[in-house]
């Protein structure tokens, strides 16, 4: 998916697609002919469903999976990497969880849609919705669809066909001005609306309340995906909040702009959910967090419509009230606007790595390279574990001169320069600017580097370690396949407690597991992510072979527990970007104090009296 | 819980004599053989050299130095030779070579002196296991001088990593001595060093660093010193602090703390210690007085047992106790007062672990004799005790302990007559004399005193409430319980507890009949009551005493220095009198805890300003109130004769 060229180069080779719909309100998907590089003879119209799986992440043809020999493939015609032969996964797969190929734990095929509830419907609100024109559905799919995001208990109950409350019926939206009716037609009818965008979510956000009597109505924001305009002069761009990520950046490309916001999630994420949730892009160190790039927002409400009366760049007008709306969660209302920054594309872009003696070392590096304030657009470092794993997802390799050469570096690193197989780790590099500031800048990130023993590795090392990043949910499927389950979270950590924190919730993970009966020992592994003067952010990866367990997703969400309750006790916020939903709602009054749950109890309160929004995230 | 409901279930390891091997096998190739232990997993290799300048680089260092600039004006150069002359002075020098000699010449001593080093090796492999994991924090008893010489001794018998020791700066007078032991491990702190936060933060910092990197476990005494009278000693928190504060920051996952109980049957400072106690100062620690103590050699001090403990963790001790974010929102270098939930939670565990340490002590027969013989010498026989009837006594009160979950060390298939005879031929110094000037019977009874003690945690609880059980029970009990909280390990907050232990193992044994309204004596239940009471009776009538010399003689303000002198003296006319049954409450320990418990209730009060303690008479209804109470305690029984 990711591919280097040494100019310009295109970012994504994924079908670049944009949602349609039917004349009944269900959904299509219309795939765009691109000029240069898409195949033409893509289908035109094919349901949402078949394009993107219902039980698993990504798109429906996208899959790992073990071939006859036990090599691993990835499949598809979406990314970089189909077809090829990943040798070193199988090993890497069976030593690090004890799993078995032999053992397998198939997903449900197909979705059974007596299994899921018959839709609570307000009449009412369904009349009126009818002369309003905006397209509904009440179909099971579409519903079960809506009905969940990716954490592991819910990709889980899906793989065994099983369903719990599922949103009664389905929305369409098509604008603002739609989005309007639907917010007075539910406060009128007492209708209970949870925005939907991209349906990436890993906090139980979109899930809906178990205890929720009132019909519960899915607004889907995918239709509204418009950029209605560009500003060059000020380089702001206006924007329909259901965009997705890939699609809004394919867009600006086309006019030589790009946003620069690049969450892990961005194929599928959209803008709205990004404002809701605080998101943070892969290079936020040039364009900055969503806080940093938004100009304007315009949300609807139950009291009406909330925005700001001009695009001043930065106010000294009280609290900023688009403080209320970033992180609300769809507690408060549906985004359905936003003017953002944009940039000219950069001219050049660069990958690298350095591979360092140890993540002390590394960590001390990326420190550095903070306090410095010489970031490049991305920078990452990975333990050894997570090395280790980038490494099994090298693709066979073409030639023997690349597997000489492959042999001599591993040669150079371990017996030369004296590094530890076992405690060395690598940070991954994106650079990018103008040719000549990107090599100026390269050049001063590796001097600090070597100064930590940090030993350039290369751009593929960079390269592939970004491609695990969008592979990686794609590989928890294959896990799940055969008794592997896992997730990640992250955290936010103040510099001094990074390596703290991240051996304590590692062995944390590692002894939960075993107090809890897990019977291999787990994947437990951590990367940090991003860098900040006062801190940095710190994913964790989690996974383990779950066999000879009656609960398996209980055990897991024990451990993720106790891992979060250690985040918080070693100084860790409670979430950096993920959001905090319903799976960490019991921590936020420590969080933010009593008065700050008051705070924020008391905008609701003013904003929602009647929890139309009421997704029950958060609070 | 470190405690189980039932002491019978209790399950302890088994012990191998490690002299058997070195009685079998050259002491010179034991002390030059390989030694290869298994480090921590987290270890960072250095030297000690850069353990010193970590120490003195270190956040927290920098900070107190210029807090001390700041505060004094001095400058900053200055007080960093002063840190640094303060490591000096503190830091130890391990040598392997040192450690080699001490094995060598230990193994010589050892073997002259003792019949067997018994040891379970069922702990040593758990605290194998547990060296690898976490940083490891070794805590044992302190009954002896020998303590930190024959702990590093046995790690090195089985070849685990070498402990660092905290050890009080009096061992430094002994120069040779001191640089030797330094050698061996040793590190020296200084008896008190109050407000001297530079002090502090050196001496801190060291321990966390070599702690943290996993240099060596660390090594102290909880109790703090050693104990003169063989009961444990209420624990001193500051180490323990220290120790867990890397814990608590996040700075290592987890620390185990390692109890290890060790007793001997015959103590070495025997003698010493009661003269100690009775006011006979104690010998400066010096190396001719270590060469003049060689005498020692040539007598028999019987066995020791060293029982290494369950590892405790800090992380599980603090599940659900300390929230560990209350350190979010200062820098961790920065030096805190330990908040109030830290405080208790430290000292609590401290209580644990001394509960511990007590729990697995190896009682030997000997220990039951004395708690006989004493209680015996009171009832007014003092001509002595016929053999077969100590021998009936002793049996029926090693089933009494037994039941009560003692560690016993009772030889199985010897007749009692034996075990008993064999005992008391070890012990002859103590028992033969029977006559002689008072203070020389004096010795003897508190060097009896200090075996029987080692028994005492076994039946405290049940001893405290057959003391209470005439009158309204629970609240006697739980008054008996606090006020002697300066005198046994009784765990902060744990009334309700130990009151249903001590009813659970005398209604368990038929000694009580709990009903609802009532608790009764059954018939077979006197004599053992009987025991109970005995063996706290000296405890209450010199609490008793002290009462009635603060009553009577103490008209003034008293300094702490004059207040042991002049209570001896008062104690010493009423015993010369026939007015005391105890001779043992002459011991100044007895003495000092009784006076810090009447500080505690409030019956007497510390003057600010300079040292000194109020009048009693000094108006206020509790004060009265507690000491009357005291006075007033199991007054039916046995009233103080006063004249």
């Amino acid at each position: 998916m990711l591919y280097i060229s040494t100019k310009y180069q295109i970012i994504r080779k994924d079908f670049p697609f944009y949602l349609g719909k039917t004349a009944h309100g269900g959904l299509w998907v219309q795939i765009k002919n691109l000029p240069g590089h898409l195949p033409k003879e893509s289908p035109s119209h094919v349901f949402l469903q078949e394009i993107m799986k219902w039980n698993g992440w990504g798109y429906s043809d996208s899959r790992f999976l073990f071939n006859k020999k036990g090599q691993a493939e990835f499949t598809g015609k979406r990314y970089i990497i189909i077809g090829m032969i990943i040798p070193g996964l199988k090993d890497w797969f069976e030593c690090t969880f004890g799993a078995s190929l032999q053992h397998k734990t198939p997903a449900t095929p197909l979705l059974n849609s007596s299994a899921v509830q018959p839709p609570t419907l307000n009449e009412a609100f369904v009349e009126e919705l009818k002369s309003t024109g905006i397209p509904f559905s009440q179909d099971a799919e579409d519903r079960v669809f809506r009905a969940h995001g990716h954490c592991l208990h819910e990709i889980f109950a899906l793989r065994e066909g099983k369903f719990g409350r599922v949103p009664d019926m389905v929305v369409w939206p098509n604008c603002h001005n739609d989005v309007v009716k639907i917010v007075e037609l539910a406060s009128k009818h007492n209708v209970c609306l949870i925005p939907y965008g991209g349906g990436t979510s890993v906090s139980s956000a979109l899930e809906c309340p178990p205890e929720e009597t009132r019909s519960i109505v899915s607004l889907d924001t995918s239709q509204m995906n418009r950029i209605l305009w560009v500003d060059e002069k000020n380089l702001t761009a206006h924007v329909e909040a259901g965009i997705v990520g890939q699609d809004l950046e394919r867009l600006l490309n086309e006019s030589g702009y790009c946003t620069g916001h690049e969450p892990d999630s961005m194929e599928f994420s959209s803008l709205g959910g990004w404002v809701a949730t605080r998101a943070s892009g892969m290079k936020k160190n040039i364009y900055g967090n969503i806080e940093d790039l938004v100009v304007h927002i315009k949300m609807v409400t139950p009291q009406g419509v909330i925005e700001k009366s001009c695009q001043g760049p930065r106010m000294s007008t009280g609290p900023d009230i688009h403080h209320f709306i970033m992180g609300s969660e769809g507690t408060l209302g549906v985004v359905t606007e936003v003017t953002m920054k944009i940039r000219p594309m950069p001219e050049y872009q660069k990958y690298g790595s350095v591979v360092f003696p140890n993540f002390e070392q590394g960590v001390a590096c990326l420190r550095e390279v903070a306090r410095q304030r010489c970031a490049p657009a991305s920078i990452r470092l990975m333990d050894n574990e997570q090395f280790k794993f980038g490494h099994a997802l090298k693709p066979q390799v073409s030639s023997i001169f690349t597997s000489f050469l492959d042999g001599l570096k591993k040669f150079y690193i371990t017996k030369f320069k004296g590094f530890d197989p076992n405690r060395l780790c690598v940070a991954t590099l994106l650079f990018e600017g103008d040719r000549e500031k990107v090599l100026q800048h390269e050049k001063q990130v590796y001097d600090i580097a070597a100064k930590f023993g940090g030993l350039a590795a290369g751009e593929d090392n960079g390269q592939r370690g970004y491609m695990l990043t969008f592979v990686i949910a794609y590989l928890r499927d294959l896990g799940m396949d055969y008794y592997v389950i896992g997730e990640s979270f992250e955290t936010s950590v103040p510099w001094d407690r990074v390596l703290d924190i991240c051996r304590n919730v590692k062995a944390r993970i590692v002894r939960e597991c075993k107090e809890r009966g897990v019977q291999f020992p787990p994947l437990s592994t951590c990367r940090v992510t991003q860098t900040y003067d006062a801190g940095a952010c710190v994913y964790f990866y989690f996974a383990f072979n779950y066999r000879g367990l009656s609960d398996p997703v209980h055990v897991y969400e024990q451990v993720e527990h106790a891992a979060r309750e250690e985040i918080l006790a070693n100084g860790g916020s409670l979430s950096h970007h993920h959001g905090v939903g319903k799976l960490r709602k019991e921590w936020m009054r420590e969080t933010v104090s009593n008065v700050g749950m008051g705070m924020l109890k008391s905008v609701k309160d003013y904003v929602d009296p009647n929890n139309i929004f009421g997704n029950r995230n958060l609070l | 819980s470190l405690v189980q409901r039932d002491p019978m279930l209790k399950k302890r390891d088994d012990f191998e004599d490690i002299l058997e091997e070195r009685r079998n096998s050259s002491d010179l190739r034991y002390a030059l053989r390989c030694y290869a232990p298994v480090v921590y997993k987290g270890l960072c290799p250095s030297k000690a050299g850069t353990l010193k300048s970590m120490v003195l680089q270190s956040d927290q260092l920098h900070y107190v130095i210029h807090q001390v600039c700041r505060e004094t004006g001095r400058a900053v150069d200055d007080v960093q030779e002063e840190a640094s002359s303060i490591l000096e002075e503190m830091a130890h020098r391990l040598q392997l070579s040192t450690v080699r000699f001490f094995a060598f010449t230990l193994s010589k001593v050892f073997k002259t002196l003792f019949r067997s080093i018994c040891v379970n090796e069922e702990g040593i492999q758990r605290l194998q296991q547990v060296i690898q994991e976490h940083p490891v924090v070794l805590l044992p008893s302190h009954r002896s001088y020998m303590d930190f010489l024959l702990m590093s001794y046995l790690l090195y018998t089985y070849d685990l990593a070498l402990p660092v020791i905290a050890a009080g700066m009096d061992f430094m007078g002994m120069k040779f001595v001191g640089e030797m032991l330094r050698m061996s491990g040793a590190f020296f702190i200084r008896r008190s060093f109050g407000g001297d936060k530079l002090y502090w933060a050196v001496f801190s910092e060291y321990v966390k660093t070599m702690l943290k990197n996993g240099f060596a476990p660390v090594e102290f005494f909880l109790e703090g010193t050693r104990s003169r009278t063989s009961k444990s000693l209420t624990p001193k928190l500051g180490l323990l602090n220290i120790v867990m504060d890397p814990f608590f920051k996040g700075e290592v996952f987890d620390v185990s703390l390692v109890p290890v109980s060790i007793s001997y049957e015959r103590i070495l400072e025997e003698s010493l210690y009661a003269r100690e106690l009775l006011g006979v100062p104690k010998p400066k620690e010096s190396t001719s007085g270590l060469i003049k103590a060689r005498k020692v050699l040539s007598e028999d001090y019987g066995s020791i047992h060293v029982y290494f403990g369950q590892p405790v963790s800090v992380r599980s001790l603090a599940e659900g106790r300390v929230n560990r974010c209350q350190f979010n929102l200062i820098p961790r270098h920065i030096p805190k007062k330990p908040s109030e939930d830290i405080h208790s939670f430290v000292n609590d565990s401290a209580y644990r672990l001394v509960r511990a340490q007590e729990e697995n002590m190896v009682l030997k027969p000997w220990v039951l004799l004395a708690s006989l013989l004493l209680q015996n010498q009171v009832s007014g026989q003092k001509r002595g005790i016929a053999l077969d009837e100590l021998t009936e006594q002793a049996v029926w009160l090693r089933d009494l302990s037994r039941q009560y979950g003692a560690f016993l060390h009772w030889p199985e298939h010897t007749p009692p007559s034996e075990v008993v005879s064999s005992s008391l031929s070890l012990h002859r110094g103590l028992v033969r004399i029977s006559e002689g000037r008072l203070l020389s019977q004096a010795v003897i009874i508190l060097s009896c005193a200090s075996y029987r003690n080692q028994a005492l945690h076994v039946f405290l609880r049940p001893a405290l409430l057959a003391s209470a059980i005439h009158t309204e029970v629970f609240n006697s009990f739980s008054f008996l319980r606090n006020m002697f909280s300066n005198e046994f390990i009784l765990c902060p907050g744990a009334t309700v507890q130990d009151f249903e232990e001590a009813c659970y193992l005398l209604v368990k044994t038929g000694a009580l009949q709990v009903t609802q309204q009532e608790v009764l004596v059954t018939e077979r239940g006197h004599r053992t009551l009987v025991f109970l009471t005995s063996m706290l009776d000296p405890f209450l009538q010199g609490y008793q005493v002290v009462c009635r010399f603060l009553c009577e003689e103490a008209t003034e303000a008293l300094t702490e220095k004059q207040f042991i002198p002049a209570v001896r003296k008062f104690i010493i006319k009423h015993l010369l009198a026939g007015r005391l049954r105890y001779t043992e409450v002459l011991s100044s320990d007895l003495q000092k805890n009784s006076l810090a418990a009447l500080l505690r209730l409030g019956a007497v009060r510390k003057i600010k300003g300079y040292v000194g303690f109020d009048h009693p008479y000094v108006p206020g209804f509790k004060q009265q109130q507690s000491m009357t109470v005291i006075l007033q305690l199991n007054e039916e029984k046995h009233p103080l004769e006063t004249a």
